[in-house]
């Protein structure tokens, strides 16, 4: 599916993801999980295959994407790295000022709009980040790892406040993490990637309730059971991963 | 900027104050040394230690200023000198900004240009002066196209440097949230690549400044440059250090103005 050189990144992949879903993705390090993303995000282009995306038919863009580390413009305040992509499409400034308000206040930013990236914390940065892909309000929503650079703490709270804003709109998402526990708690679906060259393992349904309550979730058996038998599947890969990077 | 403290915030107030804090101490040897030796200098040159023919006393210098400042002479000589400075920097920067940019963000365009750059910036740029004379004649226009010279290779330079230095991410988040071309440059390279080019045109205005004082010696019949040769011609040595002087208040202003601009420009690295 997409190779630089001989390198084959992405071997045989075939996947529909409905609209509204949240969709996430795990595999081992190096399996080829972030060129998945950029190739759903045009920032890559596959050496063969198609992607389709059915567009919404509004008048919105495809995709938006929250990075992996820090992507924020470190010259724009808050308020202006959040409301880029609105400026980019040249939404109306009342649109604008609807939005980005709309989700600075969801992710509790409102007061530092005019401050600059640097002087937030890993945690809030990442808010913006994430208030900047809903307010620019794509067809999908493409998550590279955001909580994989935070602390524990910080990164519980801000699934939760992801699940939170999800859970009112529920657009579609692709999200892509290494924590078994992150895309349980996350996902309607999750697809089990393998060692290099990726392809589909397993998929797996989530089907515990929404609205989700992170601290009750995991007292649930079905939670940890789920936890259980997808690290089972991911474990193989992993070994199979390291494998492939201690022999050489 | 602050001095930085080894101890913690907490422990300021009962720190014990010494009779001068260690940043008045600073600034009083800062102020107090220039004093010294020009006061050094107007004894020597009272008593005859030194030469007064090729070091005239200060004080001799400072009436002979107020004296071209109440003829207006120094007052022209160098507000012309400004603006050809002020026209220069802005006619070589502008074009070495965009182009430098566009270099950064177009590999093509990288590619054809900067080996031509690379050939043309070792040239003296003081060895041009005669042909840019031949070229724009005696008028402002070859000491603008001068300044604007020693201004445009800096900028140009540290331009597309800074565009190559800024992090490949922040070009990823312009192409995934649609920014074009334009916005792109605007919204991207400009400021990311502006530290770098403030740089440059620090750098710029420094190599500015010797240009327009030899482009006004050898081809002008006003500004500072055409002051202090003359003074070398009717040997009036007093001139010549004024001459000096207002260049390197120029010089100094002209930081202090970059300093504000960069302020204004670039608030995100002050706050």
């Amino acid at each position: 599916m997409c190779c630089y050189g001989d390198f084959v990144a992405l071997d045989r992949m075939t996947l529909d993801i409905p609209a509204g879903q949240f969709f996430v993705i795990v595999g081992p390090s190096g399996c080829g999980k972030t060129t998945l993303l950029r190739i759903l995000a045009g920032l890559d282009q596959p050496s063969s295959g198609t992607i389709e995306i059915s567009a919404s038919g509004q008048d919105r863009p495809g995709n938006a994407m929250v990075f992996q580390g820090d992507s924020l413009f470190p010259w724009m305040t808050v308020w202006d790295n959040a409301a880029y992509g609105l400026k980019m499409r040249r939404a109306p400034p009342s649109q604008i000022q609807e939005a980005v308000s709309h989700y600075l206040d969801r992710t509790g930013l409102t007061r530092f709009a005019k401050l600059y990236p640097h002087q937030l914390s890993g945690g809030m940065r990442q808010r913006v980040s994430i208030a900047r892909a809903f307010a620019n309000d794509p067809d999908i929503l493409l998550m590279d790892e955001p909580f994989s650079a935070l602390d524990a703490q910080n990164r519980l709270l801000l699934q939760e406040e992801l699940l939170r804003i999800w859970e009112e709109h529920r657009k579609t998402v692709v999200f892509i993490t290494h924590s078994v526990d992150e895309a349980v708690i996350l996902g309607d679906r999750i697809m089990v990637m393998t060692a290099q060259p990726g392809s589909l393992k397993t998929l797996v349904d989530v089907s515990l309730p929404r609205p989700r309550d992170i601290m009750e979730l995991q007292r649930e058996p079905a939670y940890g059971e789920l936890v259980h038998n997808l690290w089972t599947s991911l474990r193989e890969e992993v070994n199979r991963a390291k494998q492939q990077t201690e022999g050489g | 900027m602050s001095s930085i403290g080894l101890e913690p915030a907490s422990a300021r107030p009962v720190k014990r104050a010494p009779l001068l804090s260690n940043h008045t101490r600073e600034r009083i040897i800062g102020i107090a040394s220039p004093v010294v030796l020009l006061m050094l200098w107007e004894i020597s040159a009272r008593t005859g230690v030194i030469d007064v023919r090729f070091f005239p006393a200060p004080s001799a210098i400072l009436s002979r200023m107020v004296s071209l400042l109440r003829s207006g002479s120094l007052e022209r000589d160098t507000w012309l000198t400004l603006q050809r400075l002020f026209w220069g920097t802005l006619t070589g920067a502008v074009p070495g900004l965009v182009l430098g940019i566009a270099m950064g963000l177009n590999r093509t365009l990288r590619i054809m240009t900067e080996p031509l750059i690379a050939a043309i910036y070792p040239v003296p740029k003081s060895s041009i002066v005669p042909l840019v004379l031949l070229i724009f004649g005696l008028g402002e226009s070859s000491k603008i196209f001068m300044v604007a010279i020693g201004v445009f290779f800096p900028v140009v330079i540290n331009a597309c440097t800074g565009v190559l230095g800024i992090d490949k991410i922040f070009l990823d988040v312009g192409r995934n949230y649609k920014a074009g071309r334009w916005n792109t440059f605007w919204t991207i390279a400009l400021p990311g690549a502006l530290p770098v080019i403030m740089t440059g045109v620090r750098l710029g205005i420094g190599m500015g400044l010797v240009l327009i004082a030899i482009a006004e010696m050898t081809g002008a019949r006003n500004g500072l440059g055409f002051m202090m040769w003359n003074a070398w011609q009717t040997f009036s040595v007093e001139d010549m250090y004024v001459g000096l002087f207002a260049i390197a208040l120029i010089g100094f202003v002209s930081t202090l103005a970059l300093n504000e601009l960069e302020r204004l420009l670039m608030p995100w690295r002050f706050n």
